[in-house]
């Protein structure tokens, strides 16, 4: 049996196939204008590129905010599931040992705790401010000049601690400018960034608590200047599991594999 | 006279709100607060004031995350500056 | 924020003011206010308790230079210099530093007072508009305050969250209110309060082929509902009266009127003005208080 997972992330729609013991294919590409249209584009161009048709995928579980523009639509006829609930899932399947898991997303930020076979305990949302999500480090990023890939290694290259003041991305990018202006080396303004986003994700997640073995997963979860702070803020060790963006899908192909999901 | 200390921004609405009225300056939900987010400063919005509690003005932009750890998803709430205070002076809005 | 060659429809103009007529030689107060906001820096002169003169300028990297510019240049072409000023007090965003006042005092006092200045004893709720954040103040009909609240944190309804707008879709900022209230009829508001996120909403919404004016109307809408929400929030009593820069954007103030079903009080001097009016007057009570004890 092969199951499709589809995450229609803010930014990205993330595919994965899954045969029930592994993943057999993932797809990532930027979510346009029409994001019922770049959904279904990539499954139609992933199921290509790795050899299958629709008929050969069992069911496809839909997750992530742009998940209506594929419910019930053809070709993606997707049944759909909570982003929490595909988070835990995905974890959970990767890290049996999870309890807690945190997912930052272009647009949000999540806590999740995991509880007995992946199912969702208590959960916690930072949504809807681009300060508590990687919108964020990406608008901090056009405000430095430099490639949002670049911002964690810039990071970790910091010498210096300089305190973030703004909580608004909008005035964050002033702040920027200002410290700009001030001398002060784009290396210990990104890792005052860093910090910064860290400490609210990392707060909120406070509000579940925090039980290892702690995931984290998302796109921000590739930033490799997001992990020490964070760890900082929760004083716990964090695992990111491979490929840290195709998690949520996985669990939405996971959950895809069990009846009646 | 009530002073709302926060904000409100697209995640939703956060505001500590001191009763300056109540409030009799003792200090004691400056002290019970791990955060340190509450100060006890002179009123200069009343001439006839003396101090009231505040919200520190570097926490009031950040404090949905600051208060979080005092506010689980699940199980009781217990917040240490409400409970601290005797006259009921603060409240919070989330 | 790309400092294009092309127009940077987000700066307004900056300007001063003398009043006619006015007389400084004989006074008994020549006070200042100086409000240095965020975004606008305003100094006011007042001479026994009357607007003298002001300028309105943008606020620079460093505000203790902005004090000194914004107060000279409305001391420009008044014949009167700094020396004359008998008391200056200072007001406005955060730890301010106006390096020449005497006293800094809190700029809701100062907004309170201001507003009662402008507007009358009537004022009973004050709503304030910055450059970077948001006040709602009731007060007595002494200007005393009762309860307020201020919102810094959030760009959405302040001046800041208009000029990334205004940049957006390529009109004037101090064109935008009017352009959003020439719509026939008012389309539903952005769902997003935040700035960034309503910024693509309305970029979507331009690539459905929604004109300008719609989405404008939109976002107007928008920065309206959350302002009359913060309102609310301190309770809103007649007689309501508006401050601040956006105060002068209609198409924020008339969908904000229409929330409340309530007027605003209509103002007689530039309503920008009112921290530094309010400061200027603290001043002149503050010198009457030292001449007292003399």
């Amino acid at each position: 049996m092969i199951t499709a997972g589809v995450d229609v992330g803010a930014k990205f729609v993330k595919i994965v196939f899954f045969d029930g013991a592994k993943v057999i294919g993932r797809a990532k590409a930027l979510v346009g204008f029409d994001v019922g249209k770049s959904a279904s584009d990539l499954f139609e161009s992933a199921l290509k590129n790795a050899g299958l048709t629709r008929s050969d995928i069992t069911k496809v579980v839909a997750t992530g905010l742009g998940r209506e523009s594929v419910h019930n639509k053809p070709p993606v006829n997707a049944e759909v599931v909570s982003e929490v609930v595909a988070d835990a899932a995905g974890a959970f399947y990767l890290v049996p040992t999870a309890k807690t898991v945190i997912d930052v997303g272009a647009e949000e930020g999540r806590g999740v705790k995991v509880g007995e076979g992946g199912k969702v305990k208590d959960f916690v949302i930072n949504e809807r401010c681009a300060a508590g999500a990687g919108t964020f480090v990406e608008a901090m990023a056009r405000a430095l000049e430099v490639r949002v890939e670049d911002m964690g290694p810039l990071s970790l290259k910091s010498t210096q601690t300089i305190p973030m003041n703004a909580q608004c991305c909008v005035f964050a990018e002033s702040e920027v400018v200002t410290l700009i202006h001030s001398k002060v080396s784009k290396e210990d303004i990104s890792k005052a960034i860093h910090d910064a986003i860290a400490s609210r994700i990392g707060s909120m997640v406070l509000r579940v608590g925090v039980e290892k073995d702690v995931v984290l997963i998302g796109g921000v979860a590739l930033d490799q200047g997001f992990l020490p702070p964070l760890k900082k803020e929760l004083n716990a060790d964090i695992i990111v599991p491979e490929y840290p963006e195709y998690v949520s899908a996985l669990g939405a192909a996971i959950i895809a594999t069990k009846s009646g999901a | 006279m009530l002073a709302h200390y926060g904000y409100k921004d697209g995640s939703g609405d956060y505001f500590i709100i001191i009763d300056t009225e109540k409030c009799n300056g003792c200090g004691k939900c400056a002290e019970a607060c791990p955060y340190q987010v509450l100060e006890v400063i002179p009123n200069d919005y009343d001439i006839e004031g003396d101090n009231m509690a505040s919200v520190r003005e570097e926490q009031r932009k950040k404090i949905k995350y600051t208060c979080a750890p005092c506010k689980p998803v699940s199980g009781e709430r217990k917040m240490p500056c409400v409970l601290a205070c005797e006259p009921k002076a603060i409240t919070h809005s989330w | 924020m790309t400092e294009a060659k092309t127009q940077e429809y987000w700066r307004w103009p900056e300007y001063r003011y003398t009043v006619p007529g006015k007389d400084w030689h004989n006074a008994k107060s020549i006070t200042a206010g100086v409000d240095i906001g965020s975004v606008g820096s305003k100094a006011v002169m007042m001479v026994d308790g009357e607007l003298y003169a002001y300028s309105v300028m943008r606020t620079g990297g460093v505000s203790e230079d902005t004090a000194v510019r914004v107060t000279n240049w409305a001391l420009e072409e008044t014949g009167l210099k700094m020396a004359n000023i008998n008391y200056v007090v200072g007001t406005g965003y955060g730890r301010v530093n106006v390096p020449f006042a005497k006293k800094t005092i809190t700029e809701i006092a100062c907004h309170a007072r201001g507003a009662h200045f402008i507007y009358g004893p009537t004022v009973r709720t004050v709503l304030d508009i910055g450059g970077q954040d948001c006040k709602a103040i009731r007060c007595d009909e002494k200007g005393k305050v009762l309860s307020f609240l201020m919102n810094d944190k959030c760009a959405a309804g302040t001046g800041r969250g208009l000029e990334v707008f205004a940049d957006l879709i390529s009109v004037p900022i101090a064109d935008l209110g009017k352009v959003s209230l020439s719509v026939e009829q008012e389309p539903p508001s952005v769902s997003n309060t935040c700035v960034i996120f309503a910024k693509a909403e309305s970029l979507a919404l331009l690539r459905q082929g929604w004109p300008k004016e719609k989405v404008a109307a939109a976002y107007h809408a928008a920065m309206a509902d959350r302002i009359v929400d913060l309102l609310t929030r301190v309770g809103v009593e007649k007689d309501f009266v508006t401050t601040g820069g956006v105060s002068k954007n209609a198409g924020i103030i008339q969908r904000v009127e229409k929330l409340l079903g309530m007027k605003a009080l209509t103002p007689k001097i530039d309503p920008i003005l009112a921290g530094a009016i309010g400061a200027a007057l603290f001043a002149q009570a503050l010198h009457e208080k030292e001449l007292g004890l003399r």
